[in-house]
């Protein structure tokens, strides 16, 4: 018989930052996005940088989510991220900083940048500013 | 002998450092609830970590990687966590007397210090060791970048056969009043300990669709697991040491009480002495011109 929910965990090194029931959840998996219905085969990814949604009868709200791993069972999804904001507690003003920042880097030509640590910082500015602005009802594209 | 003046001044400056220390006590007692609080929100993440690395582990037959990768122990590597400030009773000495047990116990080894904590930086400095790194103002209140860079670190030197384990030195918080005394060996990670530490008979064997290889999950999850286990010792010292200074700065509180009382008796005496004193010479005084 298939679970009729999925408890979805969150937690990060220094808190656990949610816990619901929901019928439906998307992942930001390294591989892309997928997305776990209850009754999921037992699955373990890592996770990329990128947004995480649930359907609950309650609330439904996209997170932020960068980097970690997660465990699909058939009635639970343990999400271990790195660092994972709700959209609410985005700091708009700071990722817009941190994008400024890391757009500059990138572009200035100074060749002796660590590439990598710059394109993942703008990786993680632009979904902060993704999942914020899509709480707020201002239009992703509109950057 | 003290006259009352004395007394009195003694009196006032005692009350002054009793002020003082109980002043410190409730700070002590509110940062020991919040690095409580931290190490409590910290638990969830640390144990849902070793359960997947656990399991990832058991499906993996000869699970390669640096980090479990066993040598000889030729050169060690210590992470000794102590206090950022004195005045915390004999928590720093006690941590200090336990890490120079643990040196002793690698005489002939080559020892590689990081110490953690301002006190223990001192102390090891003075002792004439050899500091690789160190980490200093980072207890108050641990944050988690601190700790990423702490660990990444330590577990940088191990993969590139630096040093051939790592050990952590710290006082792990049991209670207000004790704490224990604890070297854990960080690296290399046994793969046999982390199966212990989340041995729940409940959940049993699933079998996973891996969407990476388990090969590269792991190479992603020992790093972590090695933050998780750096962030539970500093939070736990943390939490000991503002436990330890609130025993101490408690006790010094009482013991000024009881300095202020003794004091205050003897003052008393002393003033009554003088009173009967003058009385008596204004009566003898008196009868003789009578």
């Amino acid at each position: 018989m298939l679970p009729e929910a999925i408890e979805l965990v969150i937690v990060t090194p220094t808190r656990q930052l949610l816990r619901a029931r929901t019928q439906e959840v998307t992942l930001p998996g390294a591989n892309g996005y997928l997305g776990v219905l209850p009754g999921h085969a037992p699955l373990m990814t890592e996770l990329g940088i990128g947004e995480l949604t649930f359907q609950g009868a309650t609330e439904s709200a996209p997170l932020s989510v960068i980097r970690g791993f997660a465990e699909v069972l058939p009635d639970r999804v343990t999400v271990l991220a790195e660092t994972a904001e709700l959209a609410a507690e985005i700091d708009l003003e700071r990722a817009e900083a941190a994008k400024a920042r890391a757009e500059k880097r990138l572009t200035a030509g100074d060749p002796n940048i660590d590439w990598d640590r710059a394109g993942v910082a703008l990786e993680r500015a632009l979904i902060r500013i993704q999942v914020a602005r899509k709480y707020r009802g201002v239009p992703a594209d509109s950057r | 002998m003290a006259t009352l003046l004395d007394f009195r001044r003694r009196i006032r400056s005692v009350k002054n450092t009793q002020q003082i220390t109980r002043a410190m006590k409730f700070v002590a007692a509110a940062r020991l609830r919040r690095a409580q609080e931290a190490a409590l929100a910290a638990r969830p993440y640390a144990k849902e970590l070793t359960r997947v690395l656990r399991s990832t582990i058991s499906r993996i037959a000869e699970p390669q990687h640096p980090l479990l990768a066993r040598r000889p122990e030729e050169r060690v590597l210590a992470l000794v966590l102590t206090g950022e400030r004195g005045l915390a009773g004999a928590f720093n000495t006690n941590l200090l007397r336990r890490a120079n047990e643990f040196f002793r116990a690698n005489q002939g080894r080559k020892l590689l210090l990081i110490p953690v904590g301002k006190k223990g930086r001192d102390a090891l400095r003075k002792a004439g060791f050899t500091l690789i790194a160190e980490y200093i103002n980072v207890l108050a209140r641990v944050e988690f970048a601190t700790v990423r860079e702490i660990a990444n670190l330590v577990a940088d030197l191990y993969a590139k056969c630096e040093t051939d384990s790592v050990y952590i030195i710290f006082s792990e918080f049991k209670t207000v009043m004790s704490a224990n005394l604890t070297v854990e060996k960080l690296l290399p990670v046994d793969p046999e300990q982390v199966k212990e530490a989340t041995a729940e008979p409940s959940s049993a064997q699933v079998e996973y669709i891996y969407e990476q290889p388990a090969e590269q999950l792991l190479d992603r999850l020992l790093p972590r697991y090695v933050e998780s286990q750096v962030q539970r010792a500093m939070l736990e010292s943390s939490a000991a040491e503002h436990a330890a200074r609130m025993t101490a700065m408690e006790s010094a509180t009482k013991n000024a009480g009881d300095v202020i009382e003794a004091l205050t008796l003897h003052m008393n005496k002393v003033r009554q002495a003088a009173i009967t004193k003058e009385i008596i010479e204004i009566v003898s005084g008196a009868s003789s011109t009578a």
